[in-house]
């Protein structure tokens, strides 16, 4: 693998977790629990979905095979995204979809944070901008899970069932492959193994105000730096890609 | 004072076209036409916000995507400013909310049409959109200074979305043989229930009168139809679209289009309960509403701690 290879390949992993984490956020629009919220977390996929969109066009511009971001998100398969697999886990109650955000506002305040240094002016500027609305999701998902663990005996239970569902999948977000080795050298990529120690420390400080209890060990499910997903993703690909695989030649 | 000097002042006030503001007297049915008014807004954005998000998972593009994500968003936020609004008349939202949720309040019929097609996005942005802004160009002049100001705000985001709307119909339009296709198909189903959008024709109107005579309303449902219908029919024509009326003919003497009514009969079929999504528009507001019974549980009995975790 060549250096431009592993941009792509990097570049193409961060977009795709925007993106499906942006199309299961915005399962949510018009269904939310009340109408404040509702606006608040589609106000939350449309920043990620902004990031999506820069990181996608951004893998198109560095593949130069004439893709398109479009042509990325559109036109390939399930074996072809490489999404973390939290972010494609359905959204079940707003305990599970918190839960899910938490874990993830969490890591990427630290990634982007540290991706805003990237020697890679593009990926340096995407992060920089990311980090400020993180910093905002982060605030309004910690929050939730704070009051769902203090809040009634439902709110604990469910927030409960939602951990013990996606516990699981954490473990892979500091997942590194070859591409990260090389753009590491390069000064391009974060070194996941720093994050995971901060990570860590937040989160367990977090589900401790929200009496969350952590297993001393989980089996850690991993795949998707191989493009090896959770059943979601095929129907997740599937309701998204509908129209533009039905007219392949149009332009929308 | 006695009444009848605070309905000289009142009127005295319409007169002078100033702002009639929630702590100034105002007569009851006055007070009672705009509750129903405004609050029958705020449900129509809020329910709208259904039949396109339907789409928001299947846009065909990421910019597509980021434009209704964004567009919806806009309508739950109308609903946030008009339910304020109502407010400000003495009903809280709590009520409103009940009164949508039992079936008792009304919104706008047309978002009980389905969404079959994405070209029914663009359509809706560009002809429910846009008869919605020729309603509401109107009011941003009405006697009530807080629906007056939060319609102000709403008109500018309306217009922008009627642009989006067009532009979306536009790509198709002049796309592939299926996307025009698609287009047509979507003008053909929307066209007479967005003629409806402006309300029965006058000589059956029941809350006219009032309404323009309090400045709630400023011009009449059938001449917002024409002046609408003037404006499109140009519009279809540059798409290459045919508007689906065979009787659609230029009358020079009024300088306007002769136009079929819509089916009235539809109209009052769709009011009562009649749409093919009636049922499920109202279902899925009951059904978001107690799923998240828990969440605002939760939220209240969390607030509730907090003041005491403080003292202690």
């Amino acid at each position: 693998m060549n250096s431009n290879e592993a941009l792509f390949n990097y570049t193409l992993r961060l977009g795709d977790t925007s993106l499906i984490l942006a199309q299961r956020l915005s399962e949510w629009t018009g269904h939310g629990p009340f109408l404040e919220e509702d606006l608040a977390l589609t106000n939350i996929a449309l920043d990620i979905l902004g990031r999506g969109k820069s990181l996608l066009e951004y893998a198109a511009q560095i593949e130069g095979k004439g893709r398109s971001a479009d042509d990325l998100a559109f036109f390939r398969n399930e074996r072809e995204y490489f999404n973390a697999l939290i972010v494609e886990q359905s959204n079940g109650d707003y305990a599970k979809t918190m839960l899910r955000q938490a874990f993830i506002d969490c890591f990427d305040l630290l990634f982007y944070t540290e991706l805003a240094k990237s020697k890679d002016s593009v990926l340096a500027g995407i992060a920089a901008k990311s980090v400020k609305e993180i910093t905002y999701h982060k605030r309004h998902s910690f929050s939730w899970i704070k009051r769902f663990g203090n809040g009634t005996e439902e709110s604990a239970s469910r927030l409960q069932h939602a951990f013990d569902e996606l516990w699981q999948f954490t473990g892979e977000l500091f997942e590194m492959t070859e591409t990260d080795t090389i753009l590491i050298k390069e000064n391009i990529a974060v070194d996941l193994a720093t994050l995971k120690p901060m990570w860590e420390k937040e989160i367990q400080e977090l589900l401790r105000e929200a009496h969350i209890n952590i297993p001393e060990t989980t089996f850690m499910q991993k795949g998707s730096r191989q493009g090896l997903h959770t059943e979601y993703l095929g129907f997740i690909l599937a309701e998204m890609q509908t129209l533009p695989r039905m007219h392949p030649t149009a332009k929308w | 004072m006695d009444t009848a000097k605070f309905e000289e002042v009142f009127e005295a006030k319409l007169a002078k076209n100033d702002f009639i503001e929630p702590k100034d007297w105002m007569p009851e049915n006055y007070r009672k036409h705009l509750i129903r008014q405004v609050s029958q807004h705020a449900h129509s954005e809020i329910v709208g916000m259904l039949p396109e998000g339907n789409w928001i998972t299947r846009a065909p593009s990421l910019r597509a995507k980021l434009v209704l994500l964004a567009k919806v968003q806009d309508e739950g936020g109308h609903g946030l400013y008009l339910y304020t609004a109502a407010e400000s008349l003495g009903i809280s939202r709590d009520e409103m909310l009940n009164a949508l949720l039992t079936g008792k309040a009304k919104y706008s019929s047309i978002f009980n049409y389905p969404t079959l097609t994405w070209a029914d996005i663009g359509a809706i942005g560009w002809l429910v959109d846009g008869a919605a802004i020729m309603n509401q160009v109107m009011l941003q002049r009405s006697s009530y200074g807080p629906y007056s100001r939060a319609m102000v705000r709403i008109c500018k985001e309306e217009s922008f979305h009627q642009r989006q709307g067009y532009e979306s119909i536009t790509h198709l339009a002049f796309g592939t043989p299926e996307q025009k296709a698609m287009a047509q198909d979507a003008l053909n189903r929307w066209w007479f229930p967005t003629l409806m959008m402006f309300g029965p024709p006058d000589r059956e109107s029941p809350n006219s009168e009032n309404a323009l005579k309090w400045r709630i309303k400023r011009e009449t449902n059938d001449q917002l139809r024409q002046r609408f219908v003037n404006q499109t029919v140009k519009q279809v024509e540059y798409l290459g679209l045919t508007v689906p009326d065979k009787h659609l003919k230029w009358n020079e003497a009024k300088q306007g289009y002769d136009f079929s009514e819509p089916d009235w009969d539809e109209f009052k079929n769709v009011i009562k309960g009649n749409g093919i999504c009636n049922k499920e528009r109202l279902a899925s507001r009951n059904k978001a509403h107690s799923e998240g019974a828990w969440v605002r549980a939760a939220a209240e009995a969390y607030g509730k701690k907090q003041p005491e975790k403080e003292a202690a």
